[in-house]
């Protein structure tokens, strides 16, 4: 993002976690408040960044294992003749999607209750700074009325 | 006189033609097949579910048009081609940008959209500054109410409305109607507040405004707020307490109930059924001002209705839903995903024998009803032997013109309330009141 830019940037999603990141603009008059929003910001987009990465970077492996132990099972090996990586069907692939589901149910509802906790903060703080800006705007109107 | 829907669908990967014949008997028919186009526009363009899904119309991801319709993976390069006789609704194509489709008429062809899909995907790849731009925000605002969905929703909603046996009264009508979108669009947006990371890793909702940045998070629930809170006052005191009451039970179903459990218990598929079943129910207390039998009875028609199609449609997204660790009948019991979807299909049978019987239509109904209630059945019944793609892919799309066709055959066969006393020209009758009756 420019320099000059007085606005917050967002991206393209990330390769492994497919969570888009933001750039967070500070101004040099950023009250108490405003940075307390920004730091809240910024922490949970490094959370969820963290968790899915992690996580989405497990289930691919563990689905290429997964692909594998069932594809030697059958006698097959990875890639075919001419090079294609082999793959299992849908219905071969559901008892690993109700097997990763379930080993990782427990992981998911931390995530969750810190998801649902990070959002209703950060969306409240956002609401303070909006409020604390009209109530600033308006004292200025007023001052130059 | 009855719609006569030919549709030809080549060919489900690839570009589907869809091309819509109609054979309409009176010309204000011609609002109803416009929205039965723009369903199988949206459709055949969009697939999300959540609406499912499972959305459920106040937003409910359950199945369309209460739910979110979910999107196929494959479907996601899918440019669409629809060929509508009165082009009424842009084509939606997930893949083009969206803001140049606004503009374009209905038909797009592929050539033309190829172009706008790397256009996007390109624009995808940059950062973009986050700011407001007051001319895209009613794009941004309808994306983020599900604004197609919550059509669907007060279609159903029209529809209990018309099959109320009172006379029919157009503002009542058209304030339960705005009432019930408005509270839809809250209940979707907070739906979507909610959801931000996990929309962003499934394929089917990752373009969604808040995933993007295009709307902050306070502003999605200021927007929520913003229509919610008069929706629901003006079903309370422009229509009545009580479809005022169900209004605001759905928003607090959809968003507090359904949208959590989505990602704790499959139990959320029943609950996401219910608020599919509302908005009907929400209709015939508007008009009635009580839930009689056959506010429920719609309810539930509704309710069987939603397996079926969420099912159906869940069976191809169990990837995303494993990854994204959402708990879903497709991907922890499969069996019973199959088992219940046929259930409810014969359910339907069931359900549209009831309705002569508690005097909402004539007996022609279940007559009429039956081979399209068959015919959903048996592509149930296909779904729960074959468990494979191609069966569901089946299910989900018959599922799509099943409701339509069902509420309108069901209108069309709606027992006049001054039958009872002019026992003359039945099904004359009822034609000649169904067109008083008729939406302008």
């Amino acid at each position: 993002p420019p320099a000059h830019s007085r606005n917050d940037w967002i991206g393209p999603p990330d390769k492994h976690s497919n969570l888009r990141p933001v750039i967070f603009y500070v101004p040099p008059e950023e009250s108490p408040l405003e940075r307390r929003l920004r730091e809240a910001r910024q922490e949970a987009q490094a959370c969820d960044q963290r968790f899915w990465a992690r996580h989405n970077r497990a289930f691919r492996q563990e689905k290429e294992e997964f692909i594998y132990s069932r594809l030697k099972a059958k006698g097959l090996e990875m890639r075919d003749e001419t090079g294609q990586k082999a793959t299992l069907n849908a219905e071969e692939m559901a008892d690993f999607y109700k097997d990763f589901l379930s080993k990782n149910f427990r992981k998911h509802m931390q995530y969750n209750r810190d998801w649902y906790k990070r959002n209703f903060t950060i969306t409240f703080l956002m609401g303070q700074v909006a409020l604390v800006r009209a109530l600033r705007w308006l004292r200025w109107k007023k001052k130059n009325v | 006189g009855l719609f006569v829907w030919h549709l030809k669908k080549t060919g489900i990967r690839q570009v589907p033609c869809q091309f819509v014949h109609l054979c309409h008997v009176a010309n204000d028919r011609l609002i109803t097949f416009q929205y039965f186009n723009f369903l199988k526009r949206m459709y055949v363009t969009q697939y999300n579910k959540d609406l499912s899904q499972r959305a459920k119309p106040k937003s409910d991801s359950i199945v369309s048009p209460f739910r979110e319709l979910q999107q196929l993976d494959q479907e996601k390069k899918v440019i669409h081609k629809i060929r509508p006789v009165p082009p009424v609704h842009q084509p939606l194509s997930e893949t083009s940008s969206r803001n140049e489709l606004r503009e374009v008429k209905s038909a797009a062809e592929t050539a033309d959209s190829v172009t706008p899909v790397r256009a996007e995907s390109k624009d995808d790849r940059q950062w973009k500054e986050i700011k407001l731009r007051l001319d895209d925000l009613p794009g941004i605002l309808a994306r983020l109410s599900k604004i197609k969905l919550t059509a669907l929703v007060v279609s159903t909603a029209s529809a209990g409305f018309a099959m109320a046996p009172v006379p029919f009264d157009l503002t009542c009508f058209l304030l339960a109607s705005l009432g019930t979108g408005l509270a839809s669009c809250a209940a979707n947006s907070i739906n979507q507040f909610f959801e931000v990371p996990f929309d962003s890793n499934m394929n089917r909702t990752k373009n969604r405004p808040l995933v993007r940045g295009q709307i902050s998070p306070l502003l999605a629930v200021c927007f929520a707020a913003s229509c919610g809170v008069p929706g629901i006052a003006l079903l309370t005191l422009g229509v009545n307490p009580l479809t005022g009451a169900l209004g605001a039970f759905n928003i607090f179903l959809y968003t507090c109930c359904y949208t959590p459990m989505k990602r704790m218990s499959i139990a959320n598929t029943w609950v996401g059924a219910v608020v599919g079943a509302i908005p009907p129910v929400m209709g015939w207390t508007a008009a009635t001002g009580s839930l009689d039998a056959g506010a429920l009875l719609l309810g539930g028609i509704l309710y069987s209705w939603q397996f079926p199609h969420f099912n159906a449609l869940s069976w191809g997204l169990r990837e995303d839903y494993s990854r994204g660790g959402y708990c879903m009948m497709s991907v922890t019991h499969p069996a019973l995903c199959r088992r219940v979807a046929l259930r409810h299909c014969l359910a339907l049978i069931g359900l549209s024998t009831v309705a002569p019987v508690l005097d909402i239509t004539t007996w022609t109904f279940p007559i009429i009803s039956l081979p399209i209630n068959l015919y959903i059945s048996y592509l149930g019944f296909r779904f729960y032997r074959d468990a494979d793609r191609s069966s569901s892919r089946k299910l989900f799309f018959c599922s799509l013109w099943h409701l339509p066709m069902l509420l309108l055959v069901m209108f069309t066969c709606k027992k006049s309330f001054l039958e009872k006393e002019d026992k003359g020209d039945l099904l004359g009758g009822n034609h000649g009141r169904a067109m008083e009756i008729r939406l302008p």
